[in-house]
């Protein structure tokens, strides 16, 4: 037969080409019973996989469904793993073999101890060296490190107790309407900003809210800070930094008689009436309280800062006010 | 016939390899190294399956996503944010959800992988812990273990941060108030890593995006590596079994043929399972949520699973702040947020060698308990993860307020007392019970043995 034609057969899988049996080595895998069945089943079970991975290629040139795509890819690789554990129950030699487990290796163990030992003969000043070593590598430590510090500004916590809020400044609403005395109801509760001042700062957003003058028992010192009852606190949470989102009005009288504003984060619950009073949950301070004016036009305005820092507290949060 | 050099297709390849690098010995090693056959010897691997869907389908999330806080305006196919304000960040993960095709398959099976990922390393843990794997000599294993875990809740936490949706947002804004209440140092923290008061510096979402998709899952890949080493190195724990497993001989299916299929078809079961919940079942709809404003607050997004402790944490504390003075020392995140979790931690870290401490034991390990064989470790373990498990479950009881109408305040004032009576009770509970399960299979075995010695007489 002429070469080319026995590998053109050999190719075609028509004739087999000699491979060397494993006699000449013992027996290491203990040898098992076919099972051509299963092994049907396993064929199967791939070409399957096979067809739904096609599919995902067809469903995603054509933009088919998300639903789609993951049920096809998904089908498919479970398809694969159908396949893998049927062939690992029927088809693969699994053997429980035993071995010892590792020892630790005395030997070498003390070898190493001792080459270490031996190896500083020279060295007569060990614990000046590692001092000076050790002084070396710590400071070239700070060194790397040092450049650190240009994330952000250092032992400087001024930047946390600036707000956009001074006197006269005007609270609009969300287009940036100037918030009128009389659009705010006891039913509901505002969203306000600082007139021309960025929103995305902490100090900026306002909760407004307006109770009965007579209801108010507001701290010492807060004198005319809610004209008309018209109240206006931060509306970021002096907890974690949440936005105070919620308005409970009186669901249930026995039990929760009074409104309060609520942070839906973990439900620091605040008394508007008591200068946001912390009624329950987990906030430390009031929410800071802005002073309120009604100017000519019935138009809200700031009467000063906060009656303290806004948002999640750090250490020394009481120990200055805010600033601009 | 023909009479060529005979090939042999697996001799040949092996010695090319063999005399190229000397692997031969190794690869020998690999194919022959014990697995025993235990199910629950599967968990970890569930974990490191996870890792891999993660890291596919996180670099293909890459090519897509800017992570950049610059304004811009949605004009996209998805009506109702067409017209609105928001970052690039969150833009292009919009985009990703509607516009790039399979982008949202890749996108939710991400995030399934990420939950599943978490889980399947807590069960690992609770596996490990309660059979007392984590003994001489596989302490360092175990650490390194417990290290991955914490890594990959601030991994999970800075992956859903970087889309800086509202979820992100409100998310940001409690991690940014955890780090600010660190007593004395807190505030000059939060401002280094932010680079400015909340919502921080434009560069802190490149700050984000760097540390999610390279620092740490670089950390993460070397410490999954020389866990793995170390576990192959220390070889497998192993049940007491009927194939004479001893603490010096290990019985178990070799890596090759007997352990590929199995932990393969786990691989594509785990990726099978990710990827159809990633295209069946919705994962953070970002889409709802919207774009985060800081005058924005929802209680509708819930944050990913494994951070439930952490809110409960600080749910539960009662309303303070540690003052001296007019000078704040401990501000009341502090407690639930940061000190909670380390408390937690360190003592899952420092476990391996309390128990040495308490119980004087300092032999090799190789043989697993059974939970009832150590009680004072069973009963600490169920206390311990049951006072986890309580305040994981308080961090979701405003969902019972919204489902079943329970009071939010009454449930707390139960959870704070819950929390740790509870742990306390369980602790007598459990420790009784895995004695008296002992006692039980002694009693069992002095009957058999008085059986077979009159057995033995009557013959």
């Amino acid at each position: 037969m002429p070469g080319w034609l026995i590998w053109m057969l050999a190719l075609l899988g028509i004739v087999r080409r000699g491979v060397p049996d494993d006699e000449e080595h013992e027996q290491v895998v203990e040898p098992g019973d076919p099972s051509p069945r299963a092994e049907l089943v396993v064929i199967a079970l791939l070409l399957l996989a096979a067809l739904a991975a096609a599919a995902f290629v067809v469903f995603y040139g054509v933009g088919f469904s998300t639903q789609v795509l993951g049920g096809t890819l998904g089908g498919a690789l479970a398809l694969i793993a159908a396949a893998l554990i049927v062939a690992s129950r029927t088809l693969i030699v699994t053997e429980e073999l035993p071995e010892e487990y590792p020892e630790p290796h005395e030997e070498a163990q003390e070898e190493v101890a001792a080459i270490v030992r031996q190896s500083g003969s020279r060295i007569t000043r060990k614990r000046l060296l590692g001092v000076a070593a050790g002084t070396a590598a710590g400071t070239l430590g700070v060194a790397f490190a040092a450049p650190a510090v240009s994330l952000g500004p250092l032992f400087d916590t001024d930047p946390l107790r600036v707000t956009p809020w001074r006197r006269g400044r005007r609270l609009v609403d969300e287009q940036g309407v100037p918030l009128g005395a009389d659009d705010i109801s006891t039913e509901a509760f505002y969203t306000a900003y600082p007139e021309g001042a960025s929103r995305d700062e902490l100090g900026s957003p306002l909760v407004v809210v307006r109770v009965d003058p007579s209801d108010l028992r507001l701290p010492p010192g807060r004198k005319g800070w809610a004209p008309e009852g018209i109240l206006a606190f931060s509306k970021i949470c002096t907890h974690a930094g949440c936005a105070v989102a919620l308005y409970r009005k009186p669901l249930f009288p026995e039990a929760e008689p009074k409104p309060a504003l609520v942070c839906p984060c973990h439900y620091s619950t605040f008394d508007p009436a008591q200068g946001a009073k912390v009624l329950f949950g987990p906030a430390g301070r009031p929410l800071p309280q802005l002073p309120l004016t009604i100017d000519g036009q019935r138009n809200l305005r700031a009467a000063g800062n906060y009656s303290g820092n806004i948002g999640p507290a750090w250490s020394g949060v009481r120990s200055d006010p805010p600033t601009n | 016939m023909l009479t060529t050099r005979r090939k042999d297709p697996l001799r040949d390849p092996v010695r090319f390899i063999d005399e190229r690098t000397g692997a031969a010995p190794f690869l020998k090693g690999v194919l022959r190294y014990l697995f025993p056959d235990h199910w629950s010897f599967l968990l970890g691997e569930v974990a490191l399956y996870a890792f891999v869907v993660l890291v596919a389908t996180g670099v293909y999330l890459t090519f897509f996503f800017h992570p950049s806080f610059a304004e811009t305006v949605y004009t996209g196919p998805y009506a109702p944010l067409q017209g609105r304000t928001m970052s690039e960040a969150y833009k292009s993960v919009v985009d990703i959800s509607f516009s790039v095709d399979a982008g949202l398959l890749i996108r939710q099976t991400h995030h399934w992988a990420a939950d599943v990922f978490v889980a399947a390393i807590v069960i690992h843990l609770v596996r490990v812990f309660f059979t007392g794997a984590f003994r001489r000599p596989r302490e360092v294993t175990y650490l390194i273990g417990i290290t991955m875990l914490g890594v990959s809740l601030v991994e999970g936490y800075l992956g859903y941060s970087l889309v800086d949706d509202l979820l992100s947002g409100m998310g940001l804004a409690i991690g940014y108030s955890a780090v600010l209440s660190i007593p004395i140092i807190g505030g000059p923290v939060g401002l280094l890593l932010w680079g400015a008061p909340y919502p921080g510096d434009p560069s802190f979402e490149s700050r984000m995006f760097i540390a999610h998709v390279l620092l740490i899952p670089a950390v993460l890949a070397v410490l999954l590596t020389v866990h793995l080493v170390l576990v192959a190195s220390r070889h497998h724990t192993q049940f007491r079994g009927r194939l004479g497993q001893t603490q010096r001989r290990l019985v178990g299916v070799p890596t090759f043929p007997g352990q590929t299929p199995r932990s393969l078809g786990l691989m594509s079961a785990v990726a099978a399972l990710l990827f159809t919940l990633g295209g069946l079942v919705q994962i953070n709809p970002i889409w709802l949520w919207g774009p985060y404003e800081t005058a924005l607050g929802t209680n509708g997004a819930q944050p990913d699973w494994y951070l439930g402790w952490l809110i409960g944490g600080l749910r539960l504390m009662p309303g303070f702040d540690v003052t001296i003075g007019s000078y704040t020392l401990v501000p009341n995140p502090f407690w639930g947020g940061l000190l909670f979790p380390t408390v937690v931690f360190l003592v899952l870290m420092a476990f391996p060698w309390i128990e040495r401490r308490v119980t004087g034991d300092r032999r090799r390990h190789n043989l697993l308990d059974r939970p009832r064989d150590a009680p004072g470790r069973t009963a600490f373990g169920v206390a311990f993860f049951a006072w986890v498990a309580l305040v994981f479950i308080a961090g979701g009881v405003d969902r019972s307020t919204v489902f079943f109408g329970l009071s939010y305040t009454a449930q707390v004032w139960v959870f704070r007392g819950l929390v740790w009576l509870l742990p306390i009770l369980l602790f007598l509970v459990v420790r009784r019970w895995c004695r008296a399960l002992q006692a039980a299979e002694k009693i069992e075995e002095i009957q058999e043995q008085a059986e077979a010695e009159a057995r033995v007489a009557a013959d």
